[in-house]
């Protein structure tokens, strides 16, 4: 066991994966040399070398598009987007190319690629540099997605997301990278389509991810210390596969259904999940579902402002109290 | 560098007998197939047996057997929509690639993908892309594989005059000759982008061509109607590719006869444009130089008319076949074969 920080965990599952295949190899912005932007990627080009991990010019759609290429001939490319707010302009090969190709030739092409990127606010970034875009890419057939809360799931999940044989939108969230977490030492691998009952409880479930997954366990700390609510907090991990059973059967336990989403509200991924619940799950319920999420706007710079924007702690618990008192 | 055009554009470099008459033979072949294929694909929608649309290459046959038959079994094509011509070019049966135009279940892909989609991996097929641009990066992967592989294969991605006024263009050119990629970029130059004059709005006259230099690549403009000098350039090209030379980039001049997709008349090309170009029509020039060569005209017209009954009888076949069968439309959406996004 050691303690790792998220961005150490990052490095971590890359190497692991290098070093299980030769096939992997590794390219973006600055990711060799300079160890990432975000210094997430460090040591990985000393280790590794120039031939599989290599910087690329500022070419988002070059840096995709050579992923797929390679792909599809037999190696399993690792891409980084810098921010995932930068999906917009590489955005043909996640939602055209990619997702579809496997599809459009009738099983002849395969993609099993992973694009890593820097997700999410909390650096006072501004409207371009601070998005969730888990919604994205959720709705686009051909893909799956992920977003791991704490390192030893960087480590598990990236590793499935390698192996898989599917394009794999790997969501790291910028205000995890400095936690910390403890991490087992050995192989880790992961299932994608798995989520993980972080905190067990029996008065509601509320579904989190990624960033928003520790705000939600604080929330169901202080909610259960000051309001005597026992919630049961969800991490939903993979949103593509999704582990609709576990919810499921969380919502069959608790009767109440709250998710914590840092996209903006319209089709976030909580939105589906009601929906879900609604079809399959309404007559569980003894509440209606509430959706805690970003606003429909574009996130600000000034931390006031957006700390205002994401789900808070504070704002998890007053929303929770307010629906389990009505 | 400059190598590669002077062989292109050397003066009477079709009488060099440098090509011989084995590879002759297999281009004309090839270039009448493509032909009598692709009219017949034009028949067909007037029919009605050809749905959604299409994107002929009736006119640019000499540039799609040119570089196909310089390439060796092992090599990859990337081809755009207008891409039926590449796809035959590569050996894909003629039933095939009409079947998946007429939607039936003996198409390429089932009617899965269409007549935009074309994609035979067997063939070295990688696909026919419907992004403009989308594929020359792609390119760029596959031949990263190669490299990185030590694989002697080299990319070969097709794309039209239009294409080099699009961000994927330039990000591809760049990234091939920085990480020295053995990809070859064919710009199929017939001087319109959809319906608009490539030269109306270009910055440049030669649109792949003057982009070259800030790449640092040589400019290569060849005739792309003379299927000898396409297969000379592409060769040319191929080979520095395999010795690990890096990319080219080269734009071949020719003329679409028809519209930009089936919905396109083409009424605003001037007057005589068509008629022009049709005087130096690929497979006119390329009839000329097999009867220059010595091969009888018997041997000539046996090629023609085989293409013809070639067509007729894929026609016959996929008139015949069965739509696609109902339970494909959920398949191979992901690697386990289904669509499952949930448990």
């Amino acid at each position: 066991m050691a303690e790792l920080t998220y961005r150490e965990a990052v490095a971590r599952g890359i190497a692991q994966e290098m070093a299980r295949d030769p096939d992997v190899v590794f390219l973006g912005e600055d990711i060799g040399k300079a160890g990432g932007v975000f210094k997430a990627t460090v040591g990985l080009y000393e280790q590794f070398g120039p031939l599989r991990v290599r910087d690329t010019p500022i070419s988002e759609q070059a840096i995709l598009g050579a992923a797929m290429g390679a792909a599809m001939t037999g190696l399993k490319p690792i891409a980084e987007i810098m921010f995932s707010d930068f999906f917009a302009v590489c955005f043909d090969y996640i939602a055209n190319e990619f997702a579809k190709s496997r599809y459009m030739s009738n099983g002849q092409v395969k993609c099993p690629l992973v694009v890593r990127t820097g997700n999410g606010a909390g650096s006072r970034f501004g409207a371009q540099h601070s998005q969730s875009v888990e919604n994205w890419c959720m709705m686009i057939p051909g893909l799956k997605v992920v977003a791991p809360s704490s390192p030893r799931d960087v480590i598990g999940l990236l590793a499935a997301a390698v192996r898989d044989p599917d394009p794999v939108i790997f969501l790291e969230h910028k205000s995890l990278y400095p936690i910390k977490g403890d991490v087992p030492d050995g192989e880790i691998v992961d299932r994608l389509g798995t989520a993980s009952i972080v905190r067990p409880g029996k008065d509601a479930s509320i579904l989190a991810l990624a960033l928003m997954v520790p705000r939600a366990v604080a929330a169901a700390e202080k909610l259960k210390s000051e309001h005597d609510i026992d919630c049961e907090v969800i991490d939903v991990r993979s949103l593509v596969p999704l582990d609709t059973q576990t919810i499921l059967g969380s919502v069959a336990r608790t009767h109440r259904l709250f998710s914590v989403e840092e996209n903006p509200r319209l089709c976030g991924w909580g939105a589906e999940i009601v929906s879900i619940v609604a079809d399959e799950a309404f007559y569980d319920l003894d509440g209606p579902p509430v959706r805690i999420t970003t606003p429909h706007i574009p996130l600000p710079a000034a931390d006031i402002l957006e700390d205002l924007a994401l789900p808070s702690v504070e704002r998890i618990v007053d929303r929770v109290k307010r629906a389990m008192e009505s | 560098m400059a190598k590669v055009e002077d062989r292109a554009l050397a003066p009477n470099a079709s009488l060099n007998d440098d090509i011989g008459e084995e590879h002759r033979l297999r281009m004309y072949r090839m270039q009448v197939e493509i032909r009598e294929a692709e009219q017949r694909a034009f028949d067909l929608f007037l029919q009605n047996l050809v749905k959604g649309t299409s994107h002929l290459s009736l006119g640019q046959e000499a540039v799609a057997a040119g570089c196909a038959a310089a390439m060796q079994p092992r090599d990859l094509s990337f081809c755009t929509y207008r891409g039926h011509a590449h796809t035959l070019a590569r050996g894909v049966p003629i039933e095939k690639v009409l079947g998946e135009l007429m939607q039936r279940d003996n198409g390429l892909m089932r009617g899965k993908g269409g007549s935009m989609h074309l994609t035979s991996v067997d063939h070295g097929v990688m696909g026919s892309y419907a992004i403009i641009g989308a594929h020359l990066p792609i390119a760029c992967g596959a031949a990263w594989r190669a490299q990185y592989k030590g694989q002697k294969d080299v990319s070969v991605c097709f794309f039209g005059d239009g294409t080099t006024n699009i961000g994927a263009f330039h990000e591809a050119l760049n990234f091939a000759v920085v990480w020295k990629l053995p990809v070859i970029f064919v710009c199929e130059n017939n001087l319109y982008m959809e319906y608009t004059p490539i030269g109306d709005v270009t910055a440049v006259p030669n649109p792949a061509a003057d982009r070259a230099a800030a790449y640092g690549l040589p400019r290569i403009v060849i005739d792309g109607n003379d299927a000898d000098i396409v297969y000379r350039t592409a060769t040319a090209a191929y080979e520095k590719a395999r010795a690990g030379g890096g990319p080219s980039l080269i734009e071949c001049l020719t003329y679409r006869y028809s519209g930009h997709s089936r919905a396109d008349p083409a009424k605003y090309r001037p007057e005589g444009e068509l008629e022009k170009w049709k005087e130096r029509d690929p497979i006119k020039i390329y009839r000329e130089r097999l009867k220059q060569f010595g091969v009888s005209e018997d041997i000539i017209a046996s090629i023609e008319l085989h293409a013809k009954r070639r067509v007729d009888e894929a026609t016959e076949k996929c008139k015949a076949a069965a739509p696609p069968a109902l339970d494909i439309l959920t398949t191979d959406v992901y690697a386990d074969g289904g669509f499952a996004w949930r448990n």
